[in-house]
């Protein structure tokens, strides 16, 4: 029921940000939420059950993004959450528009990025019947989210809102999804938005324990091959200046995970790249050698880790999580301290000085040149690594956003980046059809950045739709295609483990994408020497709009190097190509 | 190895899925799960028999303590606790073996709460082994069905969780 008078009031009232009661219905009462949490860009789609939250979102001053799948929704949120820091929102129907969040949703869950998703659901009187597009999104995304509310009662608003924004962000991000049924956005409710978060059972541990902090101390003044080894929590608590004093003060070599990559400069002289299954040979090798392994917001996958019996037998490990259900689970961990990565290395930093280092990083020195980074150049084949290389020298400072595939591990490991927050990739779930969505996100937070959206064939394509949002919202957002006409990364476990039998996995010819670009209205530019990748990188850049580079690169170039799944870590192959 | 867990959480919608779904997720084995509300309405407490050997053990405990609507996990198996179960047991008797059936349930200090014609209700509380023994005793006059509550616990002496 629309009052237009409450309405009227309510947003003179909204700008003065009075923490007076007053009435409102359930829609505006999100909207104003959001708004005191200074949510500035939203990204859904309509449907049947959120009509009055999109009516009251029409003349806030929210923007709202209108993607052409939820899935996007969810992921821009994700993209837009791990570009800032910020909690990214998403929003969607009941039924299948919430459903269609899911893989958005466990996205982010699986690399702890703070979304909350909002879903309409039919009204409370007929949750249960099976009604028109109805569906248990609570239960559904109970196993993927830090935590989920169904609505009950629209006076309920204002508290859930709050909370869900507060554990979103807190302690271990996550996603949260509030279930709203249609009933409660039409109720009139005595708006009041509380002040404080009041959670008996929830209260994450900030600081780490000083005792634990000193012992971590200790073991790292007297260790002569320590390795600290950074993930994506180094990221999400701003932790990266610290990391980076940390192995200054010490001298101790530094690699991160795939989430980690930014938290550490690649040009500094202590880096070691990444490590793990695609990562270099010396990150590898001085994990297994190592004395101290100081894990930092990071979580033994097993990506990185290879085969756990294997894994860094002579080390001591220093285990820093936010999450104490990290502790433990994956390897033995020798100190564990529990608490903020940021909180925690400002602590640490104040009981380390330098550690007896010098004979380790000369080995470790001998390592980088006789096993460095490299790849075949071709001379008339496109050679993705050196898309990646090109990108950097024409933009240093872009963002990299990736989809799943070869190209997203030939990112991480050619692109030097300088700070945290310019690497962003699904790495826990590792969702194909996230980057191009995530991008649009990443675009809208940091408008001053170039935003590449490093892309395959196969991934493009999960996706592809989007590529209406950006035109219509104008976000100029610039799409990498590595055309290798291949799920490229399948192809290569085919090629090694199954006897080249290419099983579902040529997607040659299959479209051309320089005319999909142009039929949404986007910018579409073919590349197929490699002459022409640095002009066509810096057209897309200087255009200003959306742009899609369709770069045909060397079909069957491997990743490389690799460790087999299932091998210790130091077993890393070599796999390059000749041109 | 089992342990008893006692677990405080939130009394509110969905909490029980929760925990269940958390079990399930992680492939944890639940033995038994009782739950109801404590002294404070807004409080229940469930009690999770959970087999597993120390390190499953911890998982399953700090897991349960990253749900939000989990207040405190506690795990009993360490401590000095009285442990008390309740069955029901549905058996065949008539005439001819009531008083041998009332006998044992009698040996059980276990209670006859309904007689008919061909059949018996016999409630028993105690600890896992009393109630597996009257069961097997039970067994040969046929037993028609039986229902249990599942394990719940205190500790000794003044302190609570
Ligand atoms: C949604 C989803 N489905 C399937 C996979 C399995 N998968 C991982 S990489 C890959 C191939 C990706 O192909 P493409 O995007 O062309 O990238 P390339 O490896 O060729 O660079 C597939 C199918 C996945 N990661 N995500
Ligand atoms: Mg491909």
């Amino acid at each position: 029921m629309k009052n237009i008078n409450v309405y009227e009031k309510y947003d003179q009232q909204s700008d003065r940000m009075t923490g007076r009661t007053e009435k409102m219905t359930g829609a505006r009462a999100i909207i104003e939420c959001l708004y005191r949490e200074g949510v500035d860009t939203i990204f859904g789609y309509p449907g049947g059950q959120v009509l009055p939250i999109y009516d009251a979102l029409y003349d806030s001053k929210i923007r709202h993004v209108l993607v052409r799948h939820e899935q996007s929704a969810a992921h821009a949120a994700d993209g837009y959450a791990r570009a800032t820091g910020k909690v990214g929102v998403c929003l969607a129907t009941s039924g299948p528009g919430a459903t269609n969040l899911v893989t958005g949703i466990a996205t982010a869950n699986m690399d702890s990025i703070p979304i909350v998703a909002l879903t309409g659901q039919v009204p409370l009187s007929m949750i249960g019947n099976d009604a028109f597009q109805e569906a248990n999104i609570t239960g559904i995304t109970l196993p993927i989210t830090k935590h989920n509310y169904l609505l009950q009662d629209a006076n309920d608003i204002p508290r859930v809102m709050k909370e869900a924004f507060h554990i979103a962000s807190t302690g271990r991000p996550g996603p949260v999804l509030i279930d709203i049924p249609k009933d409660l956005t039409t109720e009139l409710i005595d708006f009041h938005y509380p002040e404080t978060v009041k959670l008996r059972s929830y209260n994450p541990t900030y600081e780490g324990n000083i005792q634990q902090i000193k012992k971590a101390a200790e073991e790292i003044l007297r260790s002569y091959k320590p390795v600290i080894y950074a993930g994506g929590g180094v990221i999400s608590a701003n932790a990266s200046e610290y990391l980076r004093a940390l192995a200054e003060k010490v001298q101790a070599p530094v690699t991160t995970t795939l989430t980690g990559m930014g938290a550490f400069p690649v040009d500094h002289p202590l880096f070691l790249g990444m490590l793990g299954m695609h990562g270099t040979k010396y990150a590898n090798y001085s994990i297994q050698e190592s004395d101290l392994i100081i894990a930092v917001g990071a979580r033994f996958d097993d990506r990185v880790t290879g085969k756990i019996r294997s894994f860094a037998t002579n080390a001591k490990i220093i285990h820093i999580d936010v999450d104490p259900a990290e502790i433990s689970k994956n390897v033995r961990v020798d100190i564990p301290i529990v608490g903020n990565a940021r909180k925690v290395l400002e602590d640490l930093l104040k009981y380390v000085d330098k550690a007896p280092t010098d004979d380790w990083l000369q080995r470790i020195a001998h390592w980088k040149r006789s096993y460095p980074m490299h790849y075949i150049g071709g001379k008339d084949n496109i050679k993705p690594q050196y898309i990646i290389e090109q990108i950097h020298e024409a933009c240093k400072d872009a963002i990299i956003v990736t989809e799943v595939g070869q190209h997203q591990m030939w990112a991480a490991q050619y692109f030097r980046f300088s700070e945290p927050r310019t690497f962003i990739s699904s790495g826990g779930l590792g969702t194909m059809g996230f980057g191009f969505p995530a991008s649009i996100g990443v675009k809208v937070a940091r408008p001053d950045k170039v935003v590449f959206d490093i892309s395959g064939d196969g991934s493009f394509q999960m996706s592809s739709q989007e590529l209406a949002t950006v035109v219509q919202e104008n976000i100029p957002v610039i799409i990498a295609i590595f055309n290798n006409g291949y799920l490229g990364m399948v192809r290569q476990w085919q090629e090694l483990f199954f006897d080249k039998r290419y099983s579902y996995t040529c997607i040659r010819n299959s479209v051309d994408f320089v005319k999909l670009a142009e039929a949404y209205g986007a910018l579409g530019l073919r590349v197929t020497q490699p002459s022409e990748v640095r002009p066509a990188i810096e057209q897309a850049i200087a255009s200003g709009r959306p742009t899609l580079i369709d770069f045909w690169v060397e079909c069957e170039e491997n990743v490389s190097p690799m460790v087999p799944a299932g091998a210790a870590i130091n077993e890393i192959l070599d796999l390059e190509r000749k041109a | 190895m089992k342990h008893t867990l006692a677990v405080l959480v939130e009394n509110r919608y969905g909490v029980l899925s929760r925990v269940a779904s958390l079990f399930a997720r992680r492939g944890y084995n639940i033995d038994s799960l009782a739950v109801g509300v404590t002294e404070d309405p807004t409080i229940s407490r469930m009690t999770i028999v959970v087999r597993g050997d120390d390190l499953v053990l911890e998982q399953v405990t700090k897991q349960l303590n990253k749900l939000i609507d989990v207040i405190r996990v506690t795990d009993l198996g360490s401590e000095d606790t009285v442990e008390r179960e309740l069955a029901l047991i549905k058996v065949n008797a008539d005439v001819n073996n009531r008083s041998e059936i009332m006998q044992i349930a009698d040996i059980f200090r276990a209670k006859i709460i309904d007689v008919a014609s061909k059949s018996m209700v016999i409630e028993v509380t105690g600890d896992e082994n009393k109630i597996r023994a009257i069961e097997q005793l039970l067994k040969p006059f046929g037993i028609k069905e039986m229902a249990r509550t599942g394990k719940i616990a205190l500790r000794r002496g003044p302190k609570s969780v």
